[in-house]
């Protein structure tokens, strides 16, 4: 086939692209718009079968296959719970891709003599240390997680001085690799993309992976974008370019959601996380003890309420407690007690998380407020029941200055007359801050998983 | 610099616009499964990896072309899959989705 037949290709590829994303970001054409978005790669990745340059078949099928399988395989096992980091290891490979990528082409055109043009160079060098870093930094994304590595912020003792240590390294491997076109230098870059991806995700909490997620996201897709240069292939460029630019707004749209400038998600822990910890440590200083109670106490404390507010969080979701809280929350109002649930938009570990579960348990939607909406009413609010929620409701990133999650939006449950938390221990949450909440005088803890306490509220309430 | 160069560079710049102004309005609970669709979108490295292994010479050249186009796979699949899944649990919130469209 000739190539402007497969360029054509390209075009129709690129437009079912565009559509694709401009359908994903409404609601209702959300689904379609994944599958036409698919439809353009099925028919980007078919036409580059008739590229007359390429000769071997087999390695690129045998790939291919490998792929698939893995693909399916782990998209379709995930649990709801893990698909962050589902999509952080699916970002990465990505990534690495690109990286591979570059490398190979520089291996082929280095040789001979002259030619390695500049732009081509420039492209193979961006995207050899962006898909590395993408590579690592969503490796380690995925470690905090899956809780292989800490989800609080790390940070070592000369952070800054090996980050300049490691700037100028990469910045002398990139002039070595431009003057010498000797792979040792490119390989070089390449080990220490490895080190810029890990040190630049570790000392990032755990609350914020998924902005880092997004952002790894936009770096693949420029890094993408850079091998359609060094290759000559505008579905790459266009493919890569709209994900790099779409990506960095919703990089920002999720920070702006969390309340949190982007600079802050990324530098936040220079400096900030030591004074955080010594604030929350004063906080839990100033009245260690918590407050439990029995089932049967809280029971009768909801019966004769006027108004309760749940408030879902991770928690409910890994105890999968949302039928539960649905079927206590209609016995409350079987009594005559105005039932709201408070959904923070980052409640869980992806925006619109709990939104999902409550519509599976068939929660009437005009019972589910928007943090907006609630906030104002908490001091009207008898009893909040906050089920498996904990750095949404923190107070501390209200009047904390320095705790590292200090300017996130939160429900501001502490209003409310009587507080019951639900949760297995007094952990901390996955920004790993201590929460004053847990301290407060009015704040009853019910220490067991999400679904045996809600399954032993409802007996308790039963008996009233 | 040379035409094709600039054809290429033309073709950047606008996408870089078109990425910008196609989202430019999402609603927060879209947030999750924009990322990760846009995450299979580029995916399509698959191609660039087809083609490095596809004319590959050495060894280097197809080891390093082969896992790319792996990689590059498991993105795609992978990324449209676990989108698509997550999607189908907005199913049920089209109603609500309508009712919250009429208010104010």
């Amino acid at each position: 086939m000739s190539r402007t037949w497969i360029d054509f290709a390209y075009l129709v590829a690129a437009i079912c692209l565009v559509l694709g994303i401009k359908r994903l970001s409404h609601p209702r054409t959300a689904r379609s718009g994944n599958w036409i978005a698919a439809v353009g790669m099925a028919i980007a990745v078919g036409f580059t079968f008739a590229i007359k340059e390429i000769d071997t078949y087999w390695l690129m099928l045998a790939g291919i296959l490998v792929g698939t399988v893995v693909g399916v395989a782990s998209a379709r096992m995930v649990r709801m719970t893990a698909i962050p980091q589902m999509v952080a290891l699916f970002n990465g490979v990505g990534g690495g891709a690109a990286a591979l990528i570059a490398a190979a082409e520089f291996h082929r055109l280095a040789p001979e003599s002259g030619a390695l043009d500049t732009d081509h160079l420039v492209g193979i060098l961006f995207s050899a240390l962006v898909g590395s870093v993408s590579f690592w930094g969503s490796l380690v994304a995925f470690g905090k997680l899956q809780d292989l590595v800490p989800g609080r912020p790390i940070v070592f003792p000369a952070q800054n001085l090996i980050n300049a240590v490691l700037g100028l390294t990469l910045l002398g491997a990139i002039a070595l690799t431009a003057t010498t076109e000797d792979g040792l230098w490119l390989g070089v870059l390449m080990v220490g993309a490895v080190v810029l991806g890990v040190l630049f995700v570790l000392p990032i909490g755990g609350a914020d992976m998924p902005v880092v997620i997004s952002l790894l996201n936009a770096f693949t897709g420029l890094a993408a974008a850079s091998t359609g240069f060094v290759l000559d292939n505008t579905a790459l460029i266009i493919g890569g370019t709209l994900v790099g630019a779409s990506g960095t707004l919703l990089t920002i749209k999720m920070g702006q959601a969390m309340g949190r400038p982007l600079r802050q998600t990324l530098f936040g822990a220079f400096g900030a996380a030591p004074a955080g910890a010594a604030v929350a440590a004063a906080a839990v200083d100033g009245d260690g003890s918590v407050r439990t109670a029995s089932t049967d106490d809280i029971a009768f404390m909801l019966a004769y309420a006027r108004r309760v507010v749940f408030v879902p969080g991770y928690g409910l979701a890994v105890a999968q407690a949302q039928h539960d809280v649905r079927n206590l929350g209609e016995l409350l109002e079987g009594k005559g007690v105005d039932v709201r649930y408070a959904i923070h938009p980052v409640a869980g570990r992806m925006p619109g998380h709990m939104n999902v579960l409550l519509a599976e348990a068939n929660v009437p939607y005009d019972e589910l407020f928007e943090m907006e909406q609630i906030n104002p009413e908490f001091p009207q609010t008898d009893v909040v029941v906050v089920v498996g929620a904990n750095d949404v409701v923190n107070p501390a990133a209200r009047n904390q200055p320095g705790n590292p999650i200090y300017g996130m939006p939160i429900l501001d449950v502490d209003k409310a007359h009587n507080v019951v938390v639900i949760k297995r221990s007094l952990s901390p949450g996955f920004a790993g801050v201590d929460n004053p909440l847990f301290y407060d005088p009015k704040t009853v803890m019910l220490f067991d998983d999400a679904k045996a306490a809600l399954e032993k509220l409802i007996g308790s309430l039963k008996a009233v | 610099m040379n035409t094709q160069l600039v054809v290429e560079l033309t073709v950047f710049a606008l996408a870089v616009f078109l990425g910008f102004e196609l989202i430019s309005k999402v609603p927060t609970m879209l947030h999750t499964p924009l990322m990760s669709g846009t995450n299979a979108i580029h995916g399509i490295v698959l191609i660039g990896a087809m083609l490095i292994v596809g004319t590959a010479d050495s060894t280097l050249e197809k080891a390093f072309g082969f896992v790319a186009v792996v990689f590059g796979t498991i993105n795609i699949v992978g990324g449209f899959l676990v989108t698509d899944r997550m999607l189908e649990m907005f199913k049920q919130r089209q109603p609500d989705q309508d009712e919250a469209d009429r208010k104010p």
